[in-house]
């Protein structure tokens, strides 16, 4: 089955980042496709690779970045939301230089994109699956 | 590409997070897709279409106004909780009158809320391909 997923809430805060990877993570094992994983609201805090938890917690940007969710011209599909990321202080070069802003913090395993890469995920998976309160 | 029915469930009341806001983002971009688009307000999400908000004491956005606008991007079909509605004192004279334009019938105004039963919303929901919830 193709299945893509939307996290709503950030890392450690809250379960479902977590919760969200454990189910890629098992869909994957079972031999399911992931098409895409959608970062929207604080769910975008997901993506920073400034992210450095104690050394005996998960690590939880890097557990994604592990999952290694590429499509077939090798881009990313962890997708964060570029409204959302920019409001709340993530940044990748491009959204950097055109913004006047020093440095980036997108881990490289994922990716800014738009809303629209959301609505695609819905029409053209099997199954949209939503983490968050 | 193909058309699939999809609904947004608003949950959550205006102002106090963001979800209501961002939720409106995702359906406006959403009308571009041309699919089927309907939205609900459960819980205190059916605050978000109360008439008469003013943000001036909170310094934020107030971005009830967008909701006139989802007519004309052919979003017409919001479903709201009767039951929701009458726990916090609301009736259908609260809300916004929102309205669409119906080309199928000379262009005549009509209303775009429909105040429906939970038992008729989840009959609603399940007759979706994808729900996304705020």
């Amino acid at each position: 089955m193709k299945i893509s997923i939307q996290i709503n809430e950030g890392p450690y805060q809250h379960q479902a980042s977590d919760t969200a990877y454990q189910f890629a993570k098992a869909a994957i094992a079972k031999g399911h496709e992931i098409f895409r994983v959608f970062f929207y609201h604080d769910g975008v805090d997901n993506a920073t690779r400034f992210t450095v938890p104690p050394q005996d917690d998960r690590h939880i940007v890097n557990n994604w970045a592990s999952l290694d969710i590429k499509n077939a011209e090798g881009e990313p599909e962890l997708v964060v939301c570029i409204a959302a990321a920019l409001r709340r202080g993530l940044v990748d070069d491009s959204e950097a230089q055109k913004n006047g802003i020093e440095g980036n913090n997108i881990h490289p395993a994922f990716r800014i994109s738009g809303l629209g890469q959301l609505i695609e995920a819905g029409i053209q998976s099997d199954r949209l699956v939503v983490f968050g309160d | 590409m193909s058309t699939k029915k999809f609904m947004y469930l608003n949950r959550k009341a205006p102002y106090g997070t963001v979800y209501a806001l961002e939720s409106l983002e995702v359906v406006l971009i959403a009308a571009a897709f041309e699919q089927d688009v309907s939205l609900a307000f459960i819980d205190d999400g059916v605050y978000q279409i109360v008439e008469g908000q003013n943000t001036d004491g909170i310094g934020m956005k107030n971005f009830s106004k967008t909701f006139h606008a989802l007519g004309d991007y052919d979003i017409n079909q919001l479903y709201v909780s009767a039951e929701s509605l009458e726990e916090r004192g609301l009736s259908a004279d609260d809300l916004m009158p929102l309205i669409y334009e119906d080309e199928d019938d000379d262009w005549a105004e009509k209303p775009s809320v429909k105040i429906v039963s939970n038992a008729e919303l989840s009959k609603l929901m399940s007759d979706q391909d994808v729900c996304l919830s705020f």
